[in-house]
């Protein structure tokens, strides 16, 4: 995806990405340790508010306990009676401003043996002291918590809170101790002395805890009943873990069963009243194992480290922008020249060269590329200008070259039967010439009425001189013959004229033949040429006239007197040799194009593979053998190019017509 | 003269249908649940509260239960026509003379647990020898009672209140809880399940189905299929609670606050979820409401051991079946 996204976008994104990262580290760590300097300093507030409560708690509970144990030790010890045990009881009650009320709680029958339930109870109730009896059928003190608790625990307990339902709906507490009576050794239960306490004062105290907007404290007694609360209706309605269940916040109980395991700790907490996550502080009230709790709203105590984070926030993406434009910036001003270049060399790649170059305007590396870039356009320009030239040469030869083998070919008899009035011979010829222009020729024509004079020649090289040198030797065979009527002789004057002046040093091959066309007498002469290929009528079995070397079957080479090249060495003296046709014996003449025909694998057609075909082909009209020549050096070559032009010639005796 | 001839006509042509019923005058009756107003009545208060007493041709009153008025004092004395009760305190008061009828035991199993802290060492029955167990009183005690005869425990017995801190405290190692109210309020005192060990009676062999809707004898004869359409009705304002508790909890805890009672709806959602485990039978094809007779016999049969009765009383005097009747 980003692979084919361009350098600018690259650069943009690497760099502000990588400095967004750098940016968000330091950031995160400057957030969070300026959240841990808080938060230290929050749990030390915390603590030292939460413990200086419970210390002014803690004195007025200490403070009251002294009483009712005073009243305890003094029963235990003393001696009294009714009138006493009242007297001091309303006393305690009277100067005690803390207390509400305070009661003798006698085991049934312990006062008195006549007496199930005897339990003074002074208390206040609109300032003035009351007193009554709690001790009636109806009311069996000796099953409720406040006695039966410290009784079966043997040591004095802090009741849990509840709502005096006599005295005006206050909330109160009560502090009960056990009192023993030492019956021969042992300590014989014998009642409870308790002290009731008024906790409006508890619930000041607590709601008085103020922390910045919203924090506050809260109290929760030994069952975990919510005591004081902001939130009125959980007030003695409800247990922190009764909270818990209804919000299914497994962590409330788990924090609510530490406090009233009497646990201290420093812990985040969603408050129950604005559901606004906090930091706590609990700590239990050691006297009766309540415990208070401080909340410290997280949002608030963050507060200006929120907002220096905000502006810190801004400024970082401030300078990110920035840093992106000046990226930005520094990318175009590489990315322009190259996207011109770019552009250019599309232009160039069409062929336009002429085009505007992007200037150079630095030194850096992209300046150094478009000077590179202007001089790599200027020689090619140069070079293709060569090369123009050079092609518009070339085509010019071409063309001429063309024209050139239109006219070779032009010089060149082609129209087969030449003479269809003459039956006593047949004659067809083919040339395939390997370039536009070639060396090899043919030619025939009557010298008289029966003197038929054939030629076949090969120019060395190929192209343009050799075909000159060959229009020349044709123009001169051709000449010679109206003078000479022997090949011999006719050879060797053209081989005069040649030579002189052959300061290119070009040579060619020539066979020639004169045939008798009443008696089929051939005279022939060779200048170097490959020696055709006599095919004897299956009517004439061969003689040993002549010598025919190599002949086997009706098909052999034609015993040829050695000469040399033409146009090489002037004084040179071409011999005629002489056979007599039979009426249907053939005579195949060929250039070297035929036997060197390659193959793919750089094998020579060969002339033994030539005279095959041409047994394979025997009997066969002048025309048919040709092509059936042509197409054996084809399937041979198999689209091989050819070097050299391909020659053939045939001439067939048929004698008169008896 | 007329009224006779209505309940003949109601009797024979089928007059226990709610459409037969609203075209007659609505029925008065008046009704006392055996405790002040919670979700161990949430059915009764749904229907009288929804309307479904009406549609059952009942103008009910509903009489305000607490500890000052015991149900068959106020069936007896005929200040109620239904109230419900405990199936041992009815067929105690059945023995005793006072000729009360079952027309529906709506709790199928005991509420009634015994609870004690794994801390205390207690797993099973046997680790209650030597420890200190609290009980209440009278009625809720012969199941405890039988419980510790059929273990053989020697325990030193503690009276207890209607709070559970002596047990907290540690004052007591096992302790009496109802499983729909004081095992709560234990769990909502900080105590996780799994630090409590439970002993549920009818895992003991000890059910003793406890809330039924009983009424006299004399009230039932008098008009049967007023009785039945009061059961019917108040099966189906329990039926209403459990697919809607929410509602059912709104009705329930009004009821409270107007009663002057502390309301805490956490406490009333377990309360009634729990009535829901005790009412609806565990096999589906029980109707609502049955009293069966291996129950009753179980009852019965710890009853008279204990002392509390002499005889048992007959099951099919005892105990009538309105769903029955309806079908005729």
């Amino acid at each position: 995806m980003l692979k084919n996204r361009g350098i600018a976008f690259k650069l943009i994104f690497f760099f502000t990405l990588s400095s967004a990262l750098i940016f968000l580290l330091i950031f995160s760590f400057n957030y969070r340790f300026s959240r841990r300097v808080i938060e230290k300093n929050v749990e030390d507030n915390a603590r030292n508010l939460a413990l200086s409560k419970v210390n002014r708690i803690e004195t007025v509970l200490v403070s009251v306990r002294k009483i009712p144990e005073n009243l305890a030790s003094f029963l235990e010890n003393g001696s009294y009676n009714e009138e006493e045990l009242l007297f001091l009881l309303r006393t305690v009650v009277q100067n005690n401003p803390e207390i509400y009320g305070a009661a003798i709680a006698f085991e049934p029958y312990a006062f008195d043996r006549e007496l199930p339930y005897y339990a003074p109870y002074f208390f206040k109730h609109d300032g003035s002291i009351e007193f009554i009896n709690l001790g009636t059928v109806s009311y069996r003190y000796s099953y409720l918590d406040w006695y039966q608790i410290p009784k079966e625990l043997n040591h004095p307990d802090w009741s849990e809170p509840y709502y005096d339902e006599g005295g005006g709906n206050i909330l109160m507490a009560t502090y009960s101790v056990p009192f023993y009576k030492n019956v021969g050794g042992k300590k014989q239960f014998m009642g409870i002395v308790t002290a009731d306490i008024s906790l409006g004062w508890l619930q000041e105290v607590v709601s008085s805890i103020k922390v910045l907007q919203t924090g506050y404290g809260f109290l929760i007694s030994k069952n975990g009943t919510v005591i004081t609360h902001p939130l009125k209706q959980l007030i003695m309605n409800e247990t922190l873990f009764g909270v818990a269940e209804a919000r299914n916040d497994a962590q409330l109980r788990e924090i609510g069963r530490k406090m009233i395991r009497g646990e201290s700790g420093f812990v985040p907490f969603k408050s129950i009243a604005s559901e606004k996550p906090c930091w706590m502080y609990y700590t239990p009230i050691p006297s009766n194992g309540w415990a208070l709790a401080v909340l410290f709203p997280q949002d608030e105590l963050t507060a200006d480290v929120t907002r220096l984070n905000q502006t810190v926030i801004i400024l970082g993406i401030a300078g990110l922008l920035l840093l992106s434009v000046a990226v930005a910036f520094i990318a175009r001003s590489i990315t322009n020249p190259l996207r011109e270049m770019a552009r250019a060399t599309k232009m160039i790649a069409r062929g336009n060269l002429d085009i505007e170059l992007p200037p150079v305007k630095s030194g850096d590396e992209v300046g150094k590329l478009s000077e590179a870039f202007r001089t790599m356009n200027e020689s090619l320009k140069e070079y293709i200008q060569q090369l123009t030239e050079t092609t518009a040469s070339k085509e010019r030869i071409e063309s001429e070259l063309k024209i050139a083998h239109d006219i070779q070919m032009s010089i060149l008899p082609k129209i087969f039967p030449p003479f269809p009035d003459r039956q006593e011979f047949d004659i067809y010829a083919m040339i395939e010439p390997a370039r536009e222009v070639g060396g090899d020729f043919y030619d025939f024509f009557f010298i008289d009425d029966e003197q038929f004079c054939f030629i076949i020649g090969d120019v060395s090289g190929k192209g343009v001189p050799a075909s000159l040198f060959m229009a020349v030797t044709k123009t001169l065979l051709k000449a010679k013959t109206l003078w000479e009527a022997d090949p011999g002789r006719i050879l060797t004057k053209v081989n005069e004229d040649l030579s002189r002046d052959n300061d290119a040093c070009m040579f060619v091959t020539i066979f020639i033949g004169i045939l008798n066309t009443k008696t089929g007498a051939l005279r022939y002469a060779n200048g170097g040429h490959n020696p055709p290929l006599m095919i004897r009528s299956e009517n004439n079995p061969p003689s040993g006239e002549g010598g025919h070397e190599g002949f086997s079957g009706d098909v052999g080479f034609l015993a040829v007197s050695k000469g040399l090249v033409v146009g090489v060495m002037e004084e040179y003296t071409y011999k005629t040799d002489r056979i007599t046709l039979k009426p249907g014996d053939s005579i195949f003449i060929y250039t070297d194009g035929v036997t060197e025909a390659m193959n793919g694998q750089g094998e020579l057609f060969s002339e033994g593979r030539l005279k095959k075909q041409i047994i394979e082909l025997q009997g066969r009209s002048v025309q048919e053998i040709i092509a059936g020549t042509v197409e054996g050096v084809h399937s041979f070559s198999h689209g091989a190019p050819q070097s050299d032009d391909i020659t053939m010639m045939i001439v067939q005796f048929r004698g008169e017509k008896s | 003269m007329i009224r006779i001839v209505l309940v003949l006509f109601l009797f024979l042509f089928g007059g226990a249908s709610p459409l037969h019923a609203a075209e007659n005058a609505l029925k008065s009756a008046a009704f006392l649940p055996q405790w002040s107003p919670q979700a161990q009545f949430a059915g009764y208060f749904v229907a009288y509260e929804t309307g479904i007493y009406k549609k059952y041709g009942i103008n009910l009153t509903m009489l305000p239960g607490g500890p000052h008025s015991p149900s068959s004092d106020f069936l007896e004395k005929g200040k109620a026509d239904f109230a419900t009760m405990w199936l041992s305190s009815a067929i105690q008061k059945r023995s005793q003379g006072v000729k009360l009828v079952n027309i529906a035991q709506m709790i199928q199993r005991s509420a009634l647990i015994l609870v004690a802290k794994k801390s205390g060492g207690i797993y099973k029955p046997q680790d209650m020898n030597g420890k200190k167990v609290g009980l209440w009183r009278a009625e809720f005690q012969i199941q405890p009672m039988a419980f510790l005869k059929k273990y053989n425990l020697n325990v030193k017995i503690i009276p207890q209140s209607f709070s559970v801190n002596l047990f907290l405290r540690g004052g007591v190692d096992v302790a009496s809880a109802m499983w729909y109210n004081e095992y709560h309020t234990l769990l909502n005192s900080g105590l996780n399940p799994d630090e409590l060990t439970t002993f549920f009676f009818h895992e003991h062999g000890l059910n003793f189905p406890e809330d039924g809707i009983y009424t006299l004898e004399e009230t039932y004869k008098k008009d049967p299929a007023l009785a039945c359409n009061f059961v019917k009705a108040s099966v189906e304002g329990w039926l209403f609670a459990f697919s809607h508790p929410e509602e059912a909890l709104d009705i329930v805890l009004n009821h409270m606050s107007k009663a002057k009672i502390p309301a805490n709806r956490i406490h009333q959602r377990w309360m009634l979820n729990r009535m829901r485990d005790l009412i609806l039978p565990v096999d589906k094809s029980i109707p609502v409401g049955i009293l069966q007779p291996l129950d009753y016999e179980i009852v019965s049969h710890e009853l008279k051991q204990s002392g509390f009765i002499k005889t048992i009383p007959d099951y099919h005097s005892f105990f009538v079946r309105c769903d029955h009747r309806a079908e005729k």
